[in-house]
C-alpha cells in the first residue's frame, strides 16, 4: 500500500469513528463536551506516557478514557453544586486540566516525541512511518490498527446498546422511567468519546477532533429526520470530508487535519444552504412565494371591493394600482403577472377585474370561506 | 520584591498579563452572566485564520494589524453561530463547536501554507496557538493597553444599558433600548478582550481567562459592580502571579500557569466565599439541621406547644409524643438528643417542651418545606 493510500484510509477510519459518538452528542446538546474531553485528556496521556515511556502503549488509551470520564464528572459536579451554570462549568474544567498537561509536557518531556504542537494539531502525514511489524510481516500502519479497533468498539457499543442509547438521547425521561440507567448510558457514551478522542489525537490533534465529531452529524441533522439515517449519513459525510480534505491537503501542500476540518465546514455550509425544505435557499424561496401569494390575495380583495362601483375606473386601473395598494410598481407588475398566470384576474385595456376563481379566492380571504359554500350550508 | 520587577522582560510580561486579566475579567463577567462562557472559546479559536490572513494580506506583524484580523475573524465567527442557530435546527452548542473547530482548521491550513513560502518573516505566528508571553514587546503591550482601555471606557459609558441587557433583555426591550445593537456591541467588546490576550495565553486557553475570573467573583458578590471589580482584580492578580512564577521557574509556560492560578482562585472561592461557599454550606447544614430521625419528634413538640400560645414552655408527657409517633420510634432517646442540642428541655414535672431555639428551628423546617412545595 502506498503511503498516500494509507494516510487516506486512516483519515477515513478516524473520521467515521468520530462521527458515530458525535451524532449522540449533537442530539443530546452536549457537543462541547467533545471539546472539553479532547483537551482535558492531555494530562491523562502525559501521565500514562511517563509511566510507560511508550507512546503506543494501550495504557495511554485507558488512562485517557479515565481522564475523559473524570472530566465529565468534574463538570457535572460543578453544575450540581448550583453555584456555576453549565456552560461556565465546561469552560472552567478543561482549560485547567489542559494547562496541567501542557506544563507537564514542557517541564518533563522536553525532548521526546510528545510535544504540544503535535498534541494540538496532530500529524497524519507521519503515520505511515510507524508500521506494525510482527514476526517480520508488515501488517500496515499502527494508526490504522488503533483507529480501526476504536471504530469497531464504537460500532459494537452502538450495536449492543442501540435502543438504550437512542431512547436516552431522544427522551431521557422516558428512558429513566423504563428502568434504563441514564447515568450508566451517559458515562459509557462519554468513555466512547474519550477513547475516540485519544485515538484521533495522534492523527488530527485535539481541536480538529471536535470538527470531525460535531460537523458531520450536524450536517446530517440538517438533511435527514430519522435517527438511524442520521447516524449513517453523518458517517458518510465524515468519510467524504476525510477523502476530500486529504485531496485538498495534497493539492495545496498544507496541513491534512486542517483541510479535513475545512471540508467538514464547507459540507456543513452547503447543507445549511441547500438542504431540501430546511435550507436557507428553500427558506428564502418559501418566503418569497408566500409573499407573492399574500400579494395576489390582497390584490383580489382590493378588486372585489371596488368592482362595479364608481371608483372602479380609478382604483382598478393597472397604472394606478401601486398608489392605492401602496406597493412599488415592480411589486404590482410581479403580483399582477402571477394573478394573471393563475387565471385569477383578467384585463380589459388597463382595467383589471377578478375572474370567478379570483372572486372565490378573495371571498375566502375575507370571510374564511367562499360565498357558494356559505349559501350551500345555509340551504 | 523590588528586585522582581527590576527585570525589564518580566515587567513587560507582568504588565501585559495584568492588562489582559483586567479586561477579560471585567468583560468576562458579563459573558458569564449572559451564559456566553463558551462563546469566548469559539471566538478565540475562530481568531486564528484572521491573524494569518492579516499577515498574508499586509505582510506585517504589527500587533494592531494582527489584532484587527483576529477581531474580524472572531466577529465573523459569532455571526456564523447566530446564523446557524436562528436559521436551522442545529443547536447552539453544536454551532459553537463547528465554528470553533472549522475556523481553527482553516487557520491551520493558512498557517501551514505560509510556512511553506520562502519567507522567514512569518516565524512566530504559531506562538498564537499556546501564547508566548516572553515574546511580548513594548509595542504589543502598548496596543493591548490602548485597546483594553477603550473597551473598558465603552463598558463604563454604557454600564446601565449593559446591566439591564444582561439581567433582563425583555425588560431592556420594553424600555425602548436597542437590544440587538447593545447585544452586538457587548459581544464585540468581548471579542476585543479575547483578541488582547491571544498573544499572551494563546487561542486554546483564552477561554479560561474569560470564564474563570467572573465565575470566581460571582461567588463573592451578588451585585454587578462589585462582581466586575473583583473579577478584574482576580484577573490582574493571576496575570502578575503567573508571569512571576513562569519567569522564575524554568520551562514553566506563562499561559498555562496563569490559567492554573486562576483555577486555584476559582476553587478557593467556590469553597470559601461567604454565604454561598460549599464549606459554609456544609457547616450550616451540619450545625443547624437536626438529624432526620429527630425532625419528627421536634415537629410534634412544636405542634403541641402551639396548642398553648400563652405558655409555649408548657410541658407534654413522653406518652403523648409516643402516640403521635410510629410505634417503633425511640422517642425518649430522640428527646434526650434534642435536649443535648438545646432544642428541647425537660420541665420540672418531668414532661417535655421545645426551647425557643427549638421552636425557631421547627418553624424554619416548616417554612422550608412550604418553600419546596412539599
Amino acid at each position: 500500500m502506498n503511503p498516500e493510500l494509507q494516510i487516506m484510509l486512516i483519515a477515513v477510519v478516524t473520521a467515521v469513528a468520530a462521527a458515530l459518538p458525535g451524532t449522540y452528542l449533537v442530539l443530546r446538546r452536549t457537543a462541547l463536551v467533545s471539546d472539553a474531553i479532547s483537551h482535558a485528556i492531555l494530562p491523562g496521556i502525559v501521565v500514562a506516557f511517563f509511566l510507560t515511556h511508550d507512546l503506543n502503549s494501550p495504557l495511554l488509551l485507558v488512562s485517557a478514557a479515565v481522564t475523559g470520564v473524570l472530566t465529565v464528572f468534574l463538570i457535572e459536579s460543578l453544575i450540581r453544586s448550583r453555584l456555576v451554570p453549565e456552560d461556565a462549568s465546561i469552560g472552567l474544567v478543561f482549560p485547567a486540566l489542559f494547562s496541567i498537561g501542557v506544563i507537564l509536557i514542557s517541564r518533563y518531556a522536553g525532548d521526546v516525541h510528545l510535544d504540544t504542537d503535535s498534541v494540538l494539531l496532530g500529524e497524519l502525514a507521519l503515520a505511515p512511518f510507524d508500521q506494525v511489524i510482527i514476526g517480520g510481516v508488515n501488517l500496515g500502519p499502527r494508526a490504522l490498527w488503533t483507529m480501526g479497533v476504536i471504530l469497531l468498539l464504537n460500532l459494537l457499543l452502538i450495536g449492543l446498546a442501540w435502543k438504550e442509547l437512542k431512547l436516552a438521547t431522544v427522551d431521557p425521561g422516558l428512558a429513566a422511567l423504563l428502568g434504563f440507567s441514564p447515568v450508566a448510558i451517559h458515562y459509557s457514551l462519554m468513555a466512547m468519546v474519550s477513547i475516540t478522542a485519544v485515538g484521533a489525537f495522534d492523527a488530527v490533534g485535539s481541536i480538529l477532533v471536535v470538527a470531525l465529531m460535531i460537523a458531520p452529524p450536524a450536517t446530517a441533522y440538517l438533511v435527514v429526520d430519522r435517527f438511524a439515517p442520521m447516524l449513517w449519513v453523518g458517517a458518510a459525510v465524515a468519510a467524504a470530508s476525510a477523502i476530500l480534505g486529504f485531496g485538498l491537503a495534497l493539492a495545496l501542500d498544507v496541513s491534512i487535519a486542517g483541510s479535513m476540518a475545512t471540508v467538514c465546514g464547507v459540507l456543513f455550509a452547503v447543507a445549511l444552504l441547500l438542504a431540501p425544505n430546511r435550507g436557507l435557499v428553500a427558506q428564502a424561496r418559501r418566503r418569497s412565494s408566500q409573499r407573492l401569494d399574500l400579494g395576489v390575495r390582497m390584490l383580489l380583495v382590493h378588486l372585489l371591493h371596488h368592482q362595479e362601483t364608481e371608483s372602479e375606473a380609478e382604483e382598478c386601473r393597472v397604472p394606478s394600482l401601486h398608489r392605492h395598494l401602496q406597493w412599488s410598481e415592480a411589486r404590482v407588475r410581479q403580483v399582477v403577472r402571477e394573478a394573471e398566470g393563475r387565471d385569477l384576474v383578467a384585463r380589459a385595456d388597463d382595467l383589471l377585474y377578478a375572474t370567478a376563481d379570483g372572486r372565490q379566492l378573495a371571498e375566502i380571504a375575507v370571510v374564511g370561506e367562499s360565498m357558494p359554500d356559505i349559501v350551500n350550508r345555509n340551504r | 520584591m523590588m528586585d522582581l520587577f527590576g527585570d525589564y522582560t518580566l515587567r513587560l510580561v507582568a504588565l501585559g498579563s495584568a492588562i489582559l486579566g483586567a479586561t477579560s475579567g471585567a468583560l468576562g463577567s458579563f459573558a458569564y452572566l449572559r451564559r456566553q462562557s463558551l462563546l469566548g472559546d469559539a471566538v478565540s479559536h475562530a481568531a486564528l485564520p484572521g491573524i494569518v490572513l492579516a499577515f498574508m494580506l499586509t505582510g506585517s506583524k504589527v500587533p494592531l494589524v494582527l489584532m484587527v484580523g483576529a477581531g474580524l475573524a472572531g466577529w465573523v465567527g459569532t455571526l456564523a453561530v447566530q446564523l446557524v442557530v436562528r436559521r436551522s435546527r442545529v443547536p447552539y452548542d453544536s454551532a459553537l463547536g463547528i465554528v470553533l473547530a472549522v475556523f481553527f482548521g482553516v487557520g491551520l491550513v493558512l498557517l501551514t501554507h505560509i510556512q511553506k513560502l520562502p519567507n522567514a518573516a512569518q516565524a512566530g505566528l504559531e506562538s498564537f496557538l499556546f501564547g508566548q508571553a516572553a515574546s511580548l514587546l513594548k509595542r504589543d503591550v502598548v496596543t493591548m493597553a490602548v485597546l483594553g482601555a477603550a473597551a473598558l471606557v465603552v463598558l463604563i459609558m454604557l454600564w446601565k444599558e449593559f446591566k439591564v441587557l444582561s439581567f433582563d433583555p425583555d425588560f431592556a426591550a420594553s424600555l425602548g433600548l436597542p437590544v440587538r445593537r447593545l447585544d452586538g456591541l457587548l459581544t464585540l467588546l468581548l471579542v476585543v478582550a479575547i483578541v488582547i490576550g491571544l498573544q499572551t495565553v494563546g487561542v486554546v486557553l483564552m477561554s479560561a481567562m474569560i470564564v474563570a475570573p467572573g465565575a470566581a467573583a460571582r461567588q463573592w458578590s451578588r451585585r454587578l459592580a462589585p462582581m466586575v471589580l473583583i473579577a478584574a482584580a482576580i484577573g490582574i492578580f493571576s496575570g502578575i502571579t503567573g508571569s512571576i512564577f513562569s519567569s522564575y521557574i524554568p520551562r514553566l509556560p506563562t499561559g498555562p500557569t496563569i490559567v492554573l492560578v486562576l483555577s486555584a482562585i476559582f476553587l478557593a472561592s467556590l469553597f470559601m466565599a461567604p454565604q454561598r461557599g460549599l464549606l459554609w454550606r456544609s457547616l450550616r447544614v451540619g450545625g443547624l439541621r437536626t438529624a432526620p430521625d429527630l425532625d419528627p419528634v421536634l415537629m410534634h413538640l412544636y405542634a403541641l406547644s402551639r396548642q398553648h400560645p400563652a405558655d409555649p414552655e408548657h410541658g407534654h408527657s413522653v406518652a403523648v409524643i409516643q402516640t403521635m409517633s410510629p410505634p417503633q420510634a425511640k422517642v425518649i432517646a430522640a428527646l434526650e438528643r434534642l435536649a443535648d442540642r438545646g432544642l428541647a428541655q425537660r420541665t420540672a414535672d418531668g414532661s417535655w417542651a421545645p426551647t425557643p431555639i427549638g421552636r425557631r428551628e421547627a418553624q424554619r423546617i416548616l417554612d422550608r418545606e412550604a418553600g419546596e412545595g412539599l
